[in-house]
């Protein structure tokens, strides 16, 4: 049940320990990069001062606008011709970001996906496809080394084209499926629409999610769809990508490998830990990295530790599902709002389907919020009837989020479908 | 004496109707009428047509969210006040009308209505003698 038991059984203390020496390795390390180099002196600060794993907190926190500022290869702890590989993010202002690899973190890397696929079920006679997007996107490679590290037969099938999507796992007999979320809804309604019945003619039981916020609800009816268990996944390029936490089987929050990474939830505002069970900004320090390990990266995604044991034994501890980010709260009539909060109403919805847009608007100097969300199936001919769910709707809303959004019910498919990550927000407000 | 209608929820955006006229167009399905009111944001299009059931099956298909009602219509005389006649039996006999629309075909009126209480409704037409037009002759229609 373990891939890799030597870490996965390991005790708290053990956990402990191992992470001191890793951190105390890394920080030396780390003095083979410029910006660490120079940030530990303008600190004062030596790696001989981390003697425990409280001693972390004297180091400051590395952002994202670091590794922008040091853009291509200024945080980099190794020559560049140790380095074997780089993925690059797009940023939509400033400079994008790099990471660089080693042949060593690669391998990492490949290990970590592979012990996470494991732990939800998977063996090497599962055949593995993967719908992520390739290149740059760290989605696609990161599970593809993960997979064939386990020994699954893998389908690089790549991101876009559902029809052929849909082939590979009816002529494949694919058994594990990675997608994003509101990827794995679309693809269920074009089987839909070809005729294919996803219990009946396919082999699919697993579902790797992730990559875009989902409720818990939207989880359920994405499972209940296409007849699986769907695992959620949490990665991010400048952690390598995928495998940096993930489920159980217990489906109740995502083990974050502590061999790997070294947690800390702080408050977003004063920096400050919060303890466990409270939410808060997800802050990481790499101690398994060689090429550019990060020390106290704020991620900006705002997440709990969950408190007590996994009935997995797993002592590594448990992530709840990301909250957002903190950079998609929305503030609307000065209410902090996330639209997760949104999402989860809507999806106890039976009417609707799984697209909806939130979008942010001023009308006479007034903020709004609309709220337009897909039809399933349902269809009625009664406007009294629609009126009604509207207006329920907008009322639960209400409850959840404070303020009132203009709902509007909309045909489905009519809304923008993306290959990438769905676009749930749009904020056209009027800056003052 | 019903007929089946169809009805589609298309959004109020330039093209939604287009779309459910081409798919129609296509599967060779001809419109006998059709309504829709003027609505904020998204409106129900109600079509009568020669072949329901196929209709409902190709809006289905192409991924509209389409149902068939059943509505009933009557067939009056080309005269003033006809109407008005038709509707004073039914206001008198208690059934409220939901909604109504009305067509000329081979001289005659066609009055499309959905009443609250079909069943009474129903009753009424035939204790009054009133004309009206059954699911085979929509065929004969067009
Ligand atoms: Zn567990």
């Amino acid at each position: 049940m373990y891939l890799h038991p030597e870490f996965e059984t390991l005790s708290r203390s053990e956990i402990e320990k191992l992470q001191l020496e890793r951190l105390q390795a890394t920080v030396k390390h780390c003095m083979n990069s410029p910006l660490y180099k120079k940030r530990f002196e303008e600190n004062h600060l030596s790696p001989d001062d981390i003697k425990s794993l409280d001693d972390l907190r004297r180091i400051p926190f590395t952002t994202k606008q670091d590794l922008r500022d040091t853009y291509p290869f200024g945080i980099a702890s190794v020559p560049l011709e140790k380095c074997v590989r780089l993925h690059s993010s797009s940023g939509t202002t400033g400079n994008p970001t790099v990471i660089l690899h080693t042949q060593k973190d690669l391998n990492e890397w490949a290990n970590a996906v592979a012990r996470c696929l494991y732990m939800v079920g998977l063996r090497p006679n599962d055949v593995f496809q993967n719908s992520s997007g390739y290149g740059m996107f760290t989605g696609g490679l990161g599970f593809q080394y993960g997979a064939e590290r386990l020994g699954m037969l893998t389908v690089p099938a790549a991101a876009g084209n559902t029809k052929r999507q849909i082939k590979f796992i009816t002529d494949f007999g694919t058994t594990a499926l990675h997608a994003i979320p509101s990827y794995a809804a679309r693809l269920y309604e074009v089987m839909c629409e070809l005729g294919v019945d996803p219990r009946r003619d396919t082999k699919l039981k697993t579902l790797i999610i992730g990559a875009e916020p989902h409720s818990e609800e939207q989880r359920r009816r994405i499972e209940e769809m296409l007849g699986v268990k769907a695992y959620n996944s949490f990665g991010m390029s400048e952690m390598c990508g995928p495998g940096v936490a993930f489920e159980c089987q217990c489906q109740n929050g995502l083990h974050i490998w502590e061999d790997y990474y070294i947690v800390e939830i702080v408050d977003p505002d004063t920096l400050e830990p919060v303890p466990d069970g409270e939410v808060g900004e997800l802050v990481l320090t790499t101690i398994n990295r060689e090429a550019m390990p990060l020390l106290r990266y704020r991620t900006r995604d705002l997440t709990r530790v969950l408190p007590g044991d996994c009935p997995c034994g797993r002592q590594h501890k448990r992530l709840d599902r990301m909250k957002g980010r903190s950079d998609d709260m929305i503030i609307l009539k000065g209410v902090n709002i996330f639209p997760i909060q949104i999402e989860t109403i809507l999806m106890q919805f039976k009417e609707l389907a799984t697209d909806y847009l939130i979008t942010l608007a001023t009308a006479d100097s007034n903020d709004e919020m609309t709220v337009d969300v897909e039809l399933s199936g349902f269809c009625t001919d009664d406007y009294g009837r629609l009126q009604a769910l509207k207006r329920e709707i907008t009322r639960q809303l209400k409850d959840e989020i404070l303020v009132t959004p203009n709902v509007n019910l909309v045909p489905k498919g009519s809304l923008p479908k993306s290959e990438g990550k769905a676009v749930r927000v749009k904020d056209l407000r009027k800056p003052f | 004496m019903t007929i089946q209608q169809i009805s589609v929820f298309i959004e109020n955006k330039p093209g939604s109707l287009v779309k459910v006229l081409e798919v129609l167009k296509q599967a060779g399905i001809q419109i006998i009428a059709s309504t829709i009111a003027d609505t904020v944001d998204a409106g129900i299009y109600r079509i009568i047509c020669s072949e329901p059931v196929r209709a409902y099956q190709v809006l289905h298909d192409a991924g509209f969210s389409a149902m068939l009602t059943d509505v009933l219509a009557l067939v009056l005389d080309n005269e003033v006040g006809r109407a008005a006649d038709a509707l004073r039996i039914l206001t008198e006999s208690g059934i409220n009308i939901a909604y109504l629309y009305s067509f000329m075909l081979s001289g005659k009126g066609i009055l499309i209505l959905r009443a609250n209480d079909a069943d009474r409704a129903r009753e009424v037409i035939m204790q009054n003698n009133l004309t009206f037009v059954a699911e085979k002759d929509l065929s004969g229609w067009v």
